[in-house]
């Protein structure tokens, strides 16, 4: 199932894991990425805590968790190349994989078409 | 919250536009951050091709002796700006300051001797106050004239003189800070071999009313594509230049700015015009004895950009506060993240590690000469 936050995050859910990213709108927004700094694995957010950052050439911008849950994996791959995020960031450029407190709190997440409302 | 609706425009704004620019608020005009290629896209196609940015928001001001002697207007800017201005041949430019009676920085800038006058480049931010100064002192022995009707457009990189040489075909024996006369499409311009990316290239002031022609005219050429200001930011870091309001400012000397090298000796002391600008006795002094803090290159051990503002550290845990970040970024040709800071002098040996704090942070760089890009001029 894919989510979708107000601050321009992704959410592809498989039962209580969801694996997290920026969107594209949310990309094209940033720019060129430079540097993205990921959380530890096994470390615990509340819904909208401060997850991971990323900077642009021009600016640091902060990506909040979108629902509460513990990391089990960060990928690496952006990491070394935070150009990635920009070439494909609802595919390989994902951030974390949280495994989440409350499933059931993803319904209240947007779906793709809210999503699309929302930055149209 | 800014208004775009109040936020002036240069006379390529609707090129910009239609181009596909991010424009942002800049100094008070609409100005392109970038274009669809991106930062890094724009700041590598400077290095390796050509660039066009459009910096018409700068000011441009005429400035000619009453008496009619070149001379005098040398020696009035002069009692402005700590630089050899009477030395300076037809022909020829040089970058210097305005510095006020503390002995700290106004404004940076670039001054033409164009034979029956000086034409000076001020920074958009300042170019008001830069005028009103100008007027104020040399206004009675000088017609300052702001040129409101100008636009200004850089062509920057190893392709530019390439470039331009299919417009004009005599500025291949022009050398860096040389400044001309020429036409391009019949449309008068005044050309300086000169630029803020660190590369070779040109400045070229056009009338406001041909701006968008000759930009057209230049961008057709296959080597060139537009610049925005983030890649132009990107570039005069790597190039070690300062910007004014960030590196260089109303509490920074020239000699903490380490910029001792714009003060020819003729205005030191023992030269044969010591003296005679804004804050001489403290400028003078530390030409002399040294200034207690310095601005240097910073270069983090990691990946993350350290950005102006960031406090610096002489330890890891943060103890000792030693000063401040005023420009950072990513270098795309440096591979990395690049500063810019104020530091005490004893630590302004390159090679010092020292610290920054980030987010919370203290994240170790090193003290790095300047610039982290060879420069190209055509000396």
């Amino acid at each position: 199932m894919l989510k979708f936050t107000q601050e321009h995050e992704w959410l592809q859910i498989d039962g209580d894991i969801a694996t997290v990213g920026i969107t594209t709108h949310a990309a094209e927004q940033l720019g060129d990425l430079v540097f993205v700094e990921l959380p530890d694995t096994g470390a615990t957010f509340d819904k909208n805590d401060n997850a991971a950052t990323v900077e642009s050439v021009k600016a640091a911008s902060d990506v909040y968790c979108p629902l509460a849950g513990e990391i089990v994996e960060s990928n690496p791959a952006i990491v070394a190349d935070p150009a990635l995020v920009n070439s494909d960031p609802m595919g390989a450029g994902w951030f974390f994989k949280l495994k989440l407190a409350n499933p059931a709190d993803a319904e209240a997440l947007l779906d793709e078409a809210a999503y699309k409302e929302l930055i149209a | 919250m800014d208004d775009t609706a109040t936020l002036k425009q240069t006379p390529l704004h609707a090129l910009h536009v239609s181009l596909g620019a991010r424009m942002v608020p800049f100094a008070g005009y609409d100005m392109p951050v970038q274009y669809p290629a991106g930062v890094m896209k724009e700041h590598l196609q400077t290095r390796n091709a050509c660039g066009l940015f459009d910096v018409s928001h700068m000011g441009q001001v005429l400035v000619r002796a009453r008496s009619g002697n070149n001379d005098d207007a040398a020696l009035a800017l002069e009692s402005l700006v700590p630089a050899d201005i009477l030395g300076l041949k037809p022909g020829r430019q040089r970058y210097g300051f305005f510095t006020d009676d503390d002995g700290c920085i106004l404004d940076d800038l670039m001054i033409a001797n164009r034979g029956d006058h000086f034409f000076v480049v001020v920074n958009a931010g300042c170019k008001d106050a830069d005028f009103a100064h100008l007027e104020k002192h040399l206004g009675k022995s000088c017609e300052i004239t702001p040129l409101n009707d100008r636009a200004l457009l850089a062509l920057q990189g190893p392709r530019a003189e390439g470039v331009l040489a299919e417009f004009w075909a005599d500025i291949s024996d022009m050398k860096f800070m040389d400044v001309r006369d020429i036409e391009i499409h019949d449309v008068a311009c005044i050309v300086s071999r000169s630029g803020y990316s660190g590369e070779d290239g040109f400045e070229i002031s056009v009338p406001a009313d041909r701006a968008e022609t000759i930009a057209k005219a230049l961008l057709e050429h296959p080597d060139v594509e537009p610049i925005g200001l983030g890649a132009r930011d990107s570039l005069r870091l790597e190039a070690g230049l300062c910007l004014y309001g960030n590196d260089i400012d109303t509490t920074t000397t020239p000699v903490e700015a380490a910029l001792e090298w714009a003060m020819q000796k003729a205005r030191r002391n023992g030269g044969a015009r010591a003296g005679g600008f804004p804050g001489a006795e403290r400028i003078l002094s530390e030409l002399d004895a040294g200034a207690p803090r310095r601005r240097v290159g910073l270069k983090p051990d990691g990946k993350a950009p350290v950005r102006s503002h960031a406090k610096l550290f002489a330890d890891a845990e943060g103890a000792e506060e030693i000063g401040e970040v005023t420009s950072g970024t990513f270098g795309p040709n440096a591979e990395g993240p690049v500063a810019m800071g104020y530091v005490p002098t004893a630590l302004s040996v390159v090679g010092t590690q020292i610290f920054a704090e980030v987010r919370g942070k203290f994240l170790p760089m090193t003290v790095t000469a300047l610039p982290f890009v060879t420069p190209t001029y055509k000396r």
